[in-house]
């Protein structure tokens, strides 16, 4: 009896975490099922069926933002691939692009569909390549326009600082000016000339000998900047600090070292394949551990989904919620700086935040928040449960 | 020692009394933070120096388009509205100010700020939240961000509220619900709704515009406003800076100039401050923009400012900047905010005052 109890629990718990929250009924299936394996399911969301999902979004495909947001409301609401969609959110805000930024508005689209979708299973390296080749990224860090002589070192930074070694992860002010110079010359296509596209142009590279991190480049072509951005991928600083920044976001805002040093090794030993290394994470005994039950603040998008999923919501028209989510402080596509979205209570977590929640919550359970419909007997009792400090949490 | 203690006893008691007078009402202080690092150089030009028009042969402003302060340094053009303020000597200047820790990235320098401790990151409070606790006032609500999330610069503090729009911060219907489960943050919203106070002034039609008008109504409304933030971003001008950062500018310095004018006399117990993470290089780079650099420009305005420049010019000489290519910073922000608070709420720092204080 209490074994089946804690299953329940374990069940709640990698609902909150590996999916979206809870739709009524849920975790009784899910214990049924088996909650391992209900994740080694999620941890292959291609085997999966998820047609309905796919039949739904599809009147959403054009590349404007609006169907872009539309889309990720629905799958995050519906979709059975829940840690497909719970990862898209993580690797769309490790590699942010805002989508006010110029050309990004028209490019942003094709970069989470193109870019980013398909490589959130295979290896981190691949994935890190695609986004220094996509057209959004080269626009939005300004290296597009970067040329030999005339630096630009805005990407070069952010891709040592944020996307892989981390702050603390030994560069210096010199690595970053030598970086910049290996990227020179990776840029995009004229916008005149059609569709937007990633083009190396030999004219700006800057072809002399650099030194980036002890290494040193001899002066060649796009091989140059393919190489460092391999390496990069393969230092043993952007294992520790991936390892920390998916354990922050799938264990607890400060997670146990022991698990972070144990997913570093597993990332460095696969090669940094993503897929082991979620595994690493969402199998260990510290995310089970029900310490970590309930450790977690939602971050906006996470409140609103999980809150119609509880609710049972049918999702009309997803465009009214993404207004809501700039209401409740996260739209979609629009962080400005390259850091993305904070994940932690203390950013989410004050009592402006928590007004907002407790507004959406109302206008929800009273059927007033446009978009979405909801069937309940007793709207104040829903209400309270939505708006309540244990529903922030997951 | 923890740090509240550390503020309390050490810094109030014998650093803050004896080096800032003590303070009859402490005025309320509005900390603007330019989200982005903002070029300094081109905010506050020093076009008297010849290596500012070298560094930047295509983006500096020209001589004949600056707003000459005092002959060595002018404003951007784009500041007209601020030029009021400093003829009257309200405005104060202090150029070169900065963080001294090394680190050019956003994040962590934003992070170093705000904690008030540079390069160390395990400062769990912001300085603002120590401020809060070093002082004494009694009102209920004591302390507003005008920003969507609680920045870290009040991390830490119970007397904070962060919200972008006080008039929308709880309505009737859900006070009703929600009151007795939330009780502080529906206090605080009951307290934001009794705001009656209006606001005449002009006030331009962007965020940091709204967010001092919302201010100012409740500093009119004398509900015992004792420190405010707000953040303003768009100023990590990589590329083509001039126009937007023109555009920027005057935003920001209209915003700043309608506060001013709407307060009035009240100005008097309200001083202003603007800060950013860091400054930007002192050479352009390709693309007609700026990287990131070091040293930048803080602004300090109202009640009991001795108008101005302020703080040592390093220079723009090779062998003058910092690492070789930035502004040197030879005000420490801290000890700007030190002044500007009466306290010192920086663990580790030894304020120096940089005496923009009218005594």
């Amino acid at each position: 009896m209490s074994a089946s109890a804690g299953e329940r629990e374990r069940a709640a718990h990698v609902l909150d975490r590996l999916a979206f929250g809870a739709r009524p009924g849920e975790v009784d299936r899910v214990t049924q099922l088996g909650v391992d394996r209900w994740i080694e399911l999620q941890l292959h969301p291609e085997r999966g069926d998820d047609a309905k999902s796919d039949a739904r979004v599809a009147q959403y495909a054009r590349e404007v933002i609006p169907d872009l947001s539309a889309q990720r409301i629905l799958r995050a609401a519906e979709s059975e691939r829940q840690l497909n969609e719970v990862m898209l959110d993580f690797w769309m805000n490790h590699f942010n692009v805002f989508a006010g930024k110029r050309l990004d508005r028209y490019l942003i689209a094709d970069y989470e569909r193109e870019t980013i979708r398909p490589r959130m299973w295979g290896s981190f390296e691949e994935l890190l390549l695609a986004t220094a080749k996509s057209p959004a990224m080269l626009v939005y860090l300004d290296n597009a326009r970067s040329r030999g002589g005339a630096l630009n070192e805005n990407y070069a930074r952010e891709l040592m600082e944020l996307h892989t070694l981390g702050v603390d992860g030994g560069y210096t002010q010199k690595d970053v000016t030598e970086l910049a110079r290996v990227l020179t010359g990776w840029s995009i296509t004229r916008p005149d000339d059609g569709d937007i596209r990633f083009v190396f142009r030999r004219g700006v590279h800057d072809g002399g000998t650099k030194q980036v991190l002890g290494v040193t480049i001899q002066g060649g072509g796009m091989e140059e900047g393919e190489r460092m951005i391999r390496f990069l991928a393969r230092h043993p600083s952007t294992a520790r600090f991936l390892a920390t920044k998916l354990c922050q976001r799938l264990v607890a805002d400060e997670p146990p070292p022991a698990l972070v040093a144990r997913v570093a090794l597993r990332f460095t030993a696969t090669n940094g394949d993503l897929r082991e290394t979620v595994r690493a994470i969402v199998t260990s005994r510290e995310f089970h551990d029900p310490r970590y039950y309930d450790a977690k603040m939602k971050s906006p998008f996470e409140y609103a989904i999980s809150a119609i999923r509880a609710a049972g919501g049918t999702i009309v028209n997803p465009l009214p919620l993404a207004r809501e989510l700039r209401k409740l402080g996260e739209p979609l596509y629009f962080a400005q700086p390259p850091t993305g979205y904070a994940d932690d209570a203390e950013t989410w977590g004050n009592s402006g935040a928590l007004v907002a929640r407790v507004e959406f919550a109302l206008a929800l359970s009273t059927n007033k928040l446009r978009g979405i419909r909801i069937v309940t007997s007793d709207a104040d009792a829903l209400a309270k449960q939505l708006g309540a400090p244990e529903f922030q949490r997951q | 020692m923890n740090r509240r203690d550390f503020v309390k006893t050490t810094t109030l008691a014998l650093f803050g009394a004896r080096l800032y007078g003590a303070a009859k009402k402490p005025r309320t202080v509005i900390t603007i933070f330019q989200r982005g690092a903002v070029d300094g150089l081109n905010m506050i030009v020093p076009y008297g120096e010849r290596a500012y028009y070298d560094a930047r042969p295509t983006i500096a402003i020209p001589r004949d388009q600056v707003l000459d302060l005092d002959g060595f340094f002018g404003a951007h053009p784009s500041l007209q509205s601020l030029l009021p303020l400093w003829k009257n000597r309200s405005l104060a200047v202090i150029h070169a100010a900065g963080s001294p820790d090394a680190t050019r990235s956003h994040f962590d320098a934003q992070d170093f700020m705000e904690s008030g401790t540079p390069g160390i990151k395990s400062t769990r409070d912001g300085f603002l939240a120590r401020a809060l606790a070093a002082r004494t006032g009694g009102a209920k609500l004591r302390a507003v961000s005008l920003t969507q999330t609680m920045p870290r610069i009040f991390a830490g503090s119970q007397d904070a509220i962060a919200t972008p729009d006080i008039t929308k911060f709880g309505n009737a219907m859900t006070a009703k619900v929600f009151a007795s489960m939330y009780p502080e943050a529906f206090e605080a919203a009951r307290v934001l709704q009794s705001v009656q106070a209006a606001s005449t002034a002009a006030y331009p039609r962007n965020p940091l515009g709204n967010s001092l008008q919302q201010l100012a109504r409740l500093i009119k409304s004398d509900i015992g406003l004792e420190l405010a933030f707000t953040d303003v971003g768009g100023w990590d001008t990589h590329a083509g800076q001039n126009t937007p950062l023109a555009n920027n500018l005057r935003g920001f310095a209209e915003a700043i100039a309608a506060f001013a004018n709407d307060l009035g006399s009240r100005m008097h117990d309200v001083t202003v401050v603007t800060t950013s993470e860091f400054g930007r290089t002192v050479r352009e780079n390709g693309n007609r923009g700026t990287d990131h650099g070091h040293g930048t420009v803080m602004l300090v305005l109202g009640g009991g400012v001795k108008g101005g420049m302020h703080g040592p010019w390093p220079g723009l000489g090779r062998e003058q900047l910092f690492e070789g290519r930035d502004l040197a910073i030879t005000t420490d922000f801290r000890d700007v905010f030190a002044e500007v608070l009466g306290v010192n709420v920086f663990p580790g720092h030894k304020a120096r005052p940089v005496r923009f204080s009218a005594s």
